[in-house]
């Protein structure tokens, strides 16, 4: 395992942050803007989520640039802004966490369909590659591939972020078929684990697509399949609406109660994705403390 | 002699060079178009759709099938309008307000052509206003709209809400589908239907567009 890992874990698992988006939205971004752009033009509002997390006891935050590739800030007229927008992400958290917590700098997928030509292998490559090098200039401790739907995509920027120096999580999102134990691209957990080790991951993991309780049997299955550390951030049960609004019905008792069980699964990183909050981080905190 | 069950293989492999050819081969022996689509294209991505469902396929498999069969559909489409074969119905699809992902949406509107339907498709991030113009512009029989996004499952909403105030709501039958969506959540919007996957989509489609014609 690489220093940096080694010791984070050496006194057992570690809690990582929450929901980003979710907060961003609460503070006031307009529905179909790009939350990365926020890094620059309200960056006292981003510090603030990344500081809520790290008070609740977040021993890793995250960055505001999950979408922050030059792919998907091109939607928003903002490509040629990409390596400015990941660098702030990164100071941001930084200043957020103030020491008390390690920055781990978030790359998501561009929303890009390889198979379909709608981008090639080298436009991937190199909008990853952009967007790896300003995270880890803006001073990241690690790099964190997630939401992954395609192994393709994600072998490109786990070798984006490897090519940096620094250690890498990687991860892919299980929301498909009867168990919901596949991306939507058809990828098992063994699959992915493959693919992601290959590419030079670190940990690897899974985010996103389901409630937490849905999170154990892909956890077992990762950490058979790799001796690698397993992240996890699972969302708070599934969306429902209720008066216009979308809520998240898990509370974060019930989220913590998933801990130990995912912890026994082999999960060495925890923390949540849509719908959970600092309180869940605080929950998750006090559940591993105990 | 074209081989009609060569196409349907050929769609349900996602060889788009093979559906091409045969449908070449079929037309220039003046098979009857509509023939080809029901009785070759339809049953195919039928087929498709069930290998989806028993997880036999996934988005990939979809996605080259679609393409195969969208590319005899371009072949067939000037005869059928020729003969003036009736289609299944006229369909308005688009992503919803603020969501800007089009990967479902596009199955959808592939697999809705598939089964003969006139799709329509707005494109990603439509708002609610551009789907009532269409409704009243393209008078669809159906009208879809996705979302990926927890985050704008409200404007599914306020779609339906906007197409209700334009006092349109009676003359379409919408549709409501995405990752997020659940039968429950359209319930509770008042959409007509819900698809969990691009297959049950299109299976419900048909029943809204049959009961809607009677």
């Amino acid at each position: 395992m690489n220093a940096l890992f080694s010791e984070l874990l050496a006194s057992g698992p570690v809690v990582t942050d929450g929901a980003w988006g979710t907060l961003l939205y609460m503070s006031g971004l307009p529905m179909g803007d790009s939350p990365d752009a926020w890094n620059l033009t309200h960056a006292d509002r981003v510090e603030k989520v990344a500081r809520s997390y790290t008070e609740a006891g977040a021993q890793i935050v995250l960055t505001n640039t999950f979408g922050a590739n030059r792919l998907t800030l091109k939607k928003h007229g903002l490509a040629d802004r990409a390596a400015e927008i990941n660098r702030a992400g990164v100071e941001i958290s930084r200043r957020a966490a103030a020491g008390r917590a390690r920055v781990f700098a978030s790359i998501g997928p561009t929303g890009l369909m390889l198979m379909t030509g709608e981008t090639s292998e080298d436009e991937l490559d190199a909008a990853f590659e952009e967007q790896a090098e300003a995270l880890a200039k803006g001073g990241a401790d690690a790099l964190v591939v997630e939401t992954m739907l395609d192994p393709a995509e994600a072998a490109s920027a786990v070798r984006a972020a490897k090519r940096t120096g620094l250690p890498v999580v990687a991860c892919m999102t299980y929301s498909a078929g009867k168990k919901k134990d596949r991306t939507v691209m058809g990828t098992t957990p063994e699959q992915a684990v493959e693919v992601l080790t290959q590419a030079g991951a670190d940990a690897i993991g899974s985010n996103c697509g389901q409630g937490v309780e849905g999170f154990i049997p892909i956890c077992q299955r990762l950490h058979a399949a790799s001796p690698l550390p397993i992240w996890i951030k699972a969302n708070a049960g599934l969306p429902e609406m209720e008066n216009g609004e979308v809520v998240y019905k898990t509370t974060p008792e019930q989220f913590a109660a998933h801990v130990k069980p995912l912890v026994e699964a082999g999960a060495s990183f925890i923390g949540g994705c849509c719908g959970t909050n600092p309180e869940f981080i605080r929950a998750v905190r006090k559940t591993l403390a105990a | 002699m074209a081989d009609l069950n060569a196409l349907r293989q050929a769609v349900i492999n996602g060889d788009h060079t093979s559906a091409r050819r045969i449908t070449e081969e079929a037309l220039g022996e003046n098979t009857d178009p509509l023939q080809i689509v029901t009785g070759c294209l339809v049953p195919a991505m039928d087929e498709v759709g069930r290998l989806f469902e028993e997880e036999e396929y996934f988005i990939p498999e979809m996605l080259l099938a679609a393409r195969a069969m969208k590319e005899s559909m371009e072949l067939i489409r000037p005869r059928l309008t020729a003969t003036g074969a009736p289609s299944s119905g006229r369909a308005v699809i688009g992503a919803a307000k603020g969501d800007l992902h089009d990967i479902g949406k596009n199955l959808v509107a592939s697999m809705l052509e598939g089964a003969g339907f006139d799709v329509h498709d707005l494109g990603v991030d439509v708002p609610p206003e551009k789907y009532v113009e269409a409704v009243k512009t393209v008078k669809p029989h159906l009208v879809c709209i996705s979302t990926l996004l927890t985050t704008t499952m409200p404007a599914l909403k306020k779609t339906i809400d906007a197409i209700d105030a334009a006092g349109l709501r009676d003359s379409v039958k919408i549709m409501v589908g995405g990752a997020p969506v659940t039968q429950q959540f359209a319930d509770e919007i008042g959409a007509d239907g819900y698809g969990e996957n691009a297959r049950s989509a299109v299976q419900k489609a048909r029943e809204l567009t049959a009961r809607g014609a009677a």
